[in-house]
């Protein structure tokens, strides 16, 4: 099983080598950088150029020179480097001659059931070390290359509970040549007695200083111009998850590289490149990327929401909320803006918010449950109002 | 004879009526050859499907409008074998895996994970990815999801993403971050009004801009629609002007009807009346979700503003029972009860 595994791997490896320079023999692999996601572009490559995830990757790094593991959980919001830091451990550990023998990835988009667990989880584990052939010396002072193999098993969250008990006896098994890496989301939904295996390392929401100086190290070198407040905007919109940022950055460059050779097209495929990063990017762009709401339009809504005499609120508030969802504006965006405009508006009693951070909350669930998303906007506005008038 | 809607459908991006700035940005996507994953979103109706194909036209050029369909079959874990059927073409495919529903998960995995996999067979294609488009993207499972999120990454050499959404509110935040989101809004009533009479001038109708407005207004903005409302129209009648009544579909008129009689009386026989009215329109495949709404419409414009907020609370309320629970006509009913109830303490001026 394992072994099919590997050669069906290596082999679409191959063939995407082999066909990439059949096309273009000279900047096949230059063209493949192209057109790679910058996120995958500029996966940290070693545990230092993780970002702000100091405590974490100290461990680590400690451990690379103890070259021993323990089991290790991974948890965290999306976009905070769990994936990248596991993947760079284990290249520094391991190097690109053994990477192949000595990794096994499996995440949520193989298949990941209970018998996936029995056989090529198990299988992987079981097989002993061989002694690497084909390097020499050097190879093993540059990388440590320990004793064992591992095995990560990334979006550990979506494993059926089965499937993690199922791993429980092959953990404490085979420890002595294998460890196990589990990355996940949300720590609650691995079964304990996985937990208590592992060590946990939790990875915090990136704080705004370490992500905006990677965007602007990525944009340097992408060779991006940045409007003043664009970084900010991007930290803004993504929350801590570095990835969205990063994708947020990716797509702003696209759109100004177009707008740029739409405007002159005699130049060739160089001119293209070098006036795709002559074009600045604006925070309005950023933000209309990213999906968030302009401003004007939530003013329109909380104008709206503003109690008149009661019952006529409602006209006005309706035709806002026909035209929102008219615009497709997604529904669990304006909550969350809103949110934050009625939140932190000084002018309204804590009573009232109170009762309004209540109507948020039924209506997330709601949302997220796939109601109708017309009428929970209408409703929550509605009712705003009616908290807004003192009813 | 084909429909107005699929007739006229605009076949490249330069032709799209509405939203140029959109199609400039698809456009110079297309053309940079760094095409990303998309997530495009907006209401039905508003063209997102239009814009999808006329930008995979943008990409590889007239050979993808050679389409076949496909039945794949598919096995579960369980041995339970699934019919799926793919339009495809040489350079993308068609998926909508909500039609598998639970297993759509099976689907995304083995078939993604099978395109993902083989190169692009024909040396001249323009690009060296296949585009897969995947229909109803928010009725996907979350696990379904979560199975996309690695592969997107993983296979980006070859394979991009079209999701086809109404709102990006059951999408998970992990594919969010992953996709290039294009919101795609519905036309203003303006912009209706323009592609009715450019329709109508092909098509040799006689205009009337009164009509047109009328018809944008109905539509409730929704392009789709408001074509198929203007077909209707000079189809059925012989000479049409101004003043034309635009005839509403059935199923409106029936809940309209319906709405007038939960007003007139408020007992527990009209409840069984409008029982029966209601079970009708479930088995002519009207979503449940479609009836509360135009039903809590055709009332609140019926009620005192003093009761709105409470009609909309309610309504919003039954339907997420709607969604959560399985017996769709105990929610239907009990919407319809609890208006009764409190349209009637209303009007007796009391609380019961």
């Amino acid at each position: 099983m394992a072994a099919n595994f590997f050669s069906n791997k290596a082999r679409a490896a191959a063939a995407a080598a082999s066909s990439g320079s059949k096309q273009k023999p000279t900047d096949g692999k230059e063209e493949h950088a192209q057109q790679q996601p910058w996120v995958e572009k500029y996966r940290p490559k070693t545990l230092d150029d993780v970002a702000a995830q100091d405590h974490t990757t100290n461990v680590l790094q400690r451990t690379l020179q103890a070259s021993n593991l323990p089991h290790m959980l991974f948890y965290g919001p999306p976009g905070t480097g769990k994936t990248s830091t596991i993947l760079a451990l284990a290249k520094s550990l391991f190097g690109p001659a053994l990477y192949r023998s000595r990794i096994l990835e499996l995440n949520a988009s193989d298949e990941r059931g209970i018998a996936i667990v029995r056989e090529k989880v198990k299988d992987f584990a079981r097989v002993q070390l061989s002694h690497p052939t084909g390097v020499d010396k050097s190879y093993f002072e540059k990388y440590p290359c320990p004793p064992f193999k591992i095995i990560i098993l990334d979006e550990a969250d979506s494993m059926t509970q089965d499937a993690q008990s199922a791993l429980r006896r092959t953990m404490e098994t085979y420890s002595k040549i294998t460890r196990f890496c589990l990355v996940c989301n949300y720590v609650t939904r691995i079964i304990e007695p996985l937990a208590s295996r592992c060590s946990k390392f939790r990875f915090k929401p990136l704080d705004n200083s370490a992500a905006g100086d990677r965007l602007a190290q990525i944009a340097k070198l992408e060779n991006l111009e940045l409007e003043d407040g664009v970084v900010d905007k991007l930290i803004q919109c993504s929350d801590g998850d570095l990835r969205r940022a990063i994708t947020y950055m990716q797509s702003g460059a696209r759109l100004v590289g177009a707008t740029g050779n739409s405007g002159r097209q005699d130049g060739g495929e160089d001119a293209e490149m070098t006036d795709a990063s002559s074009q600045v990017i604006t925070v309005r762009m950023v933000e209309e990327i990213a999906g968030v709401i302009p401003e004007s339009v939530l003013d329109q809504l909380v104008q709206a929401m503003q109690p008149k005499k009661i019952g006529s609120s409602y006209e006005a508030v309706s035709k806002v909320t026909t035209d929102i969802v008219a615009d497709g504006w997604s529904a669990t965006q304006l909550l969350a803006q809103l949110y934050r405009r009625v939140v932190y508006n000084d002018a309204i009693p804590d009573i009232q918010k109170n009762k309004i951070v209540m109507v948020f909350s039924e209506m997330d669930k709601r949302l997220v449950d796939g109601a109708d998303e017309h009428l929970s906007i209408l409703d929550v506005a509605l009712k705003i109002s009616g908290i807004l008038g003192g009813a | 004879m084909a429909l107005l809607v699929d007739k006229l459908r605009p076949r490249s991006l330069e032709a799209l009526s509405y939203h140029h700035e959109l199609s400039a940005r698809l456009k110079s996507l297309a053309q940079s050859g760094d095409f990303p994953h998309l997530l495009m979103y907006g209401p039905s109706g508003a063209g997102k499907k239009t814009r999808t194909i006329a930008t995979l036209k943008e990409l590889y050029g007239a050979g993808v409008e050679k389409i076949k369909i496909d039945a794949r079959v598919y096995q579960t874990t369980s041995n339970r074998k699934l019919e799926f059927n793919i339009v495809s073409s040489v350079y993308h495919l068609e998926i909508t895996p909500s039609d598998v529903g639970n297993y759509d998960r099976v689907v995304v995995q083995e078939l993604l994970k099978e395109i993902a996999q083989t190169q692009q067979v024909d040396l001249s294609a323009k690009q060296r990815f296949k585009v897969v488009v995947i229909n109803e993207a928010d009725h996907l499972s979350r696990d379904a999801q979560a199975a996309l999120r690695r592969t997107m990454e993983k296979y980006s050499p070859n394979l991009r993403l079209i999701l086809l959404a109404n709102s990006t509110s059951n999408i998970i935040a992990p594919i969010r971050s992953r996709t290039l989101l294009v919101r795609v809004a519905a036309p203003t009533e303006d912009q209706i009004c323009s592609v009715l009479s450019a329709a109508g001038k092909r098509e040799g109708w006689p205009e009337a801009p009164g009509l047109n407005k009328k018809i944008a207004k109905e539509s409730g903005r929704n392009l789709r629609r408001a074509l198929l409302m203007f077909e209707a129209i000079y189809a059925q009648s012989e000479k049409v002007t101004e003043n034309t009544p635009i005839p509403p579909p059935d199923w409106e008129v029936l809940i309209s009807i319906t709405a007038d009689e939960i007003l007139a009386e408020r007992s527990p026989a009209r409840l069984l009346q409008v029982r029966a009215r209601l079970y009708d329109l479930l088995t002519h495949c009207i979503p449940p979700t479609t009836i509360l709404k135009t039903l809590t419409f055709k009332l609140i414009a019926k009620v005192d503003d003093a009761l709105k907020p409470d009609v909309i609370k309610w309504s919003a309320f039954y339907e997420h029972r709607v969604t959560q629970g399985s017996k769709v006509i105990f929610h239907l009913e009990a919407f319809v009860a609890k208006f009764m109830r409190i349209y009637e303490s209303y009007l007796m001026g009391m609380d019961f």
